[in-house]
């Protein structure tokens, strides 16, 4: 059964190209995608993510149970904070990637992707069994609409008041927003500056169309899930399924920063101790040479003359930035920046080299 | 709804077929819609022979390959060369300047749909 986001019928009447995205029916352009991604690098996007899920974790001991469950240190979480972090299992694999937002001492608001929504929250609600703390799925309540871009702050602004120009990124905040009280975070998945922006879903359609009608002037157009993947593929975020899955650790795909000794301990810290001091993966960015973009699952050769595989590509595209073709892969030997590797592209034998991620990083 | 050339043979796989002296093969606007962007086009080679229902080349968009399928039997006697530099044309002219493949055959032509079939295949 395919769910809709409250802003469905505002993608049909765009005349969106509509596809099943973690069974939810989701635009993947409006027109055209890599227009979509040079407005959101030059002007700003408007993106619809309300099939991502909202959990919110309440109680005495909401930070303890967050402790026990995810990779963060909720405990010492201002309020307003957001942190990027990770759910493990036993063996320290990870089960989803997801940003925490403390709202209130003893509130928190866990944001998961659309596709490990209720495995998450099945995870929590067993996670926190023991704790003073309740988990409810509240993703139905909610419309998601991200706008991200040099042009966001000003776009938003015209909203919500100067105040929340004074919101740093990585914060939370409550604001009004036509009339509802919401939440904005200054997080995005673009590289860029922006905002997410969480509103009562019966006011979502309300507010894409109060933002297009403001931002149209400064460029603001909706973007869809096609430039929404090659803006965070430029950005060199990790997107889960590609570069972080069940099979893969922290460690694997350079989120060693995210693994904390904590004195009450969490799921997994026994299996990501011992996998501290063993041989890991990296995730390297790449830029291959020829027209054929190198896709997930392409075999990563050693070398130029590329004989022994020595890893995976895990996300390509190509980069409408750049104007290459660009790709990330995780390979189980450290490479240096500059080295060539062969990409086997469907058969051909390609070069490829070896750069720092992220591909682009905005002018600051 | 896209275009959909009335003079035009079909296939479940979105092909067009035209039939002039030579058999003309291409993709149809709605496959184009589908694609998006496309980066790469890969045809068959002169003098190949190709079965009807098995691919025989490939399109890349910026999201993903899609194959060629041979709507019919027979040997590919001229390719669209422009496409190699150009795969752009494909999606500006899928009727026109963006077909893909031209074939000699012998093959029977009622396992094409006319355009009221594929009309009602992609609305169904």
């Amino acid at each position: 059964m395919t769910r809709l986001t409250p802003l469905h019928e505002v993608h049909v009447a765009l005349g969106a190209r509509m596809i099943d995205f973690a069974g939810w029916d989701m635009p993947v352009w409006y027109g055209s995608a890599t227009d979509e991604h040079h407005a959101v690098r030059s002007a700003a996007g408007l993106f619809d993510l309300s099939h991502m899920a909202e959990l919110f974790v309440t109680g005495s001991e909401a930070a303890a149970a967050i402790d026990w469950a995810l990779l963060i240190e909720a405990s010492d979480m201002p309020v307003g904070r957001a942190r990027y972090s990770m759910m493990c299992n036993e063996a320290g694999g990870i089960i989803d990637d997801l940003i925490v937002y403390r709202l209130a001492d003893e509130e928190f608001m866990i944001v998961a992707n659309a596709s490990n929504g209720p495995t998450v929250f099945a995870e929590m609600q067993e996670r926190a069994a023991e704790f003073d703390a309740r988990v409810v799925d509240r993703t139905d309540e909610f419309a998601l609409v991200a706008v991200q871009g040099p042009k966001a702050e000003e776009i938003v602004l015209r909203l919500t008041g100067p105040e929340l120009g004074d919101l740093r990124y990585y914060r939370v905040a409550e604001v009004e927003l036509l009339g509802q009280t919401a939440y904005a975070a200054r997080t995005g998945y673009t590289g860029e500056d922006g905002f997410e922006l969480f509103v009562p879903a019966a006011v979502g359609t309300s507010l894409w169309k109060a933002l297009l009608d403001t931002g149209a002037e400064d460029g603001l157009v909706p973007v869809g899930l096609a430039a929404r993947d090659t803006l965070r593929l430029e950005a060199g975020m990790p997107l889960y399924g590609h570069e972080l899955t069940l099979e893969t650790t922290p460690f694997d795909v350079g989120s060693a920063r995210l693994v904390k000794s904590k004195p009450g301990g969490f799921v997994g810290a026994d299996a990501l101790a011992t996998a501290a001091d063993e041989p890991h993966d990296v995730l390297i960015g790449l830029i291959v040479d020829g027209r054929r973009p190198a896709r997930e699952g392409y075999a990563v050769l050693d070398g130029a003359g590329g004989e022994d595989r020595i890893g995976v590509v895990t996300s390509g595209a190509p980069s409408p930035t750049l104007d290459r073709n660009i790709a990330i892969a995780r390979v189980h030997r450290t490479v240096e920046t500059g080295e060539t590797v062969t990409i086997d592209v469907r058969g051909t034998a390609t070069p490829a080299e070896v750069v720092e991620l992220p591909f682009y990083r905005r002018p600051q | 709804m896209s275009e959909i050339p009335e003079q035009l043979s079909y296939t479940a796989e979105h092909e067009w077929v035209a039939h002039d002296e030579v058999t003309i093969v291409g993709i149809t606007a709605y496959a184009v819609e589908e694609l998006g962007e496309i980066v790469f086009v890969e045809l068959p080679a002169v003098g190949d022979k190709v079965t009807a229902g098995t691919p025989c080349g490939e399109i890349e968009s910026t999201k993903a390959v899609s194959e060629i399928y041979a709507p019919m039997s027979g040997e590919v006697i001229e390719v669209n060369d422009v496409l190699e530099t150009s795969p752009e044309v494909l999606g500006d002219d899928p009727y026109g300047d963006g077909w893909l493949f031209k074939l000699r055959t012998d093959d029977e032509e009622y396992a094409l749909l006319d355009a009221d079939g594929y009309r009602r295949l992609i609305e169904a």
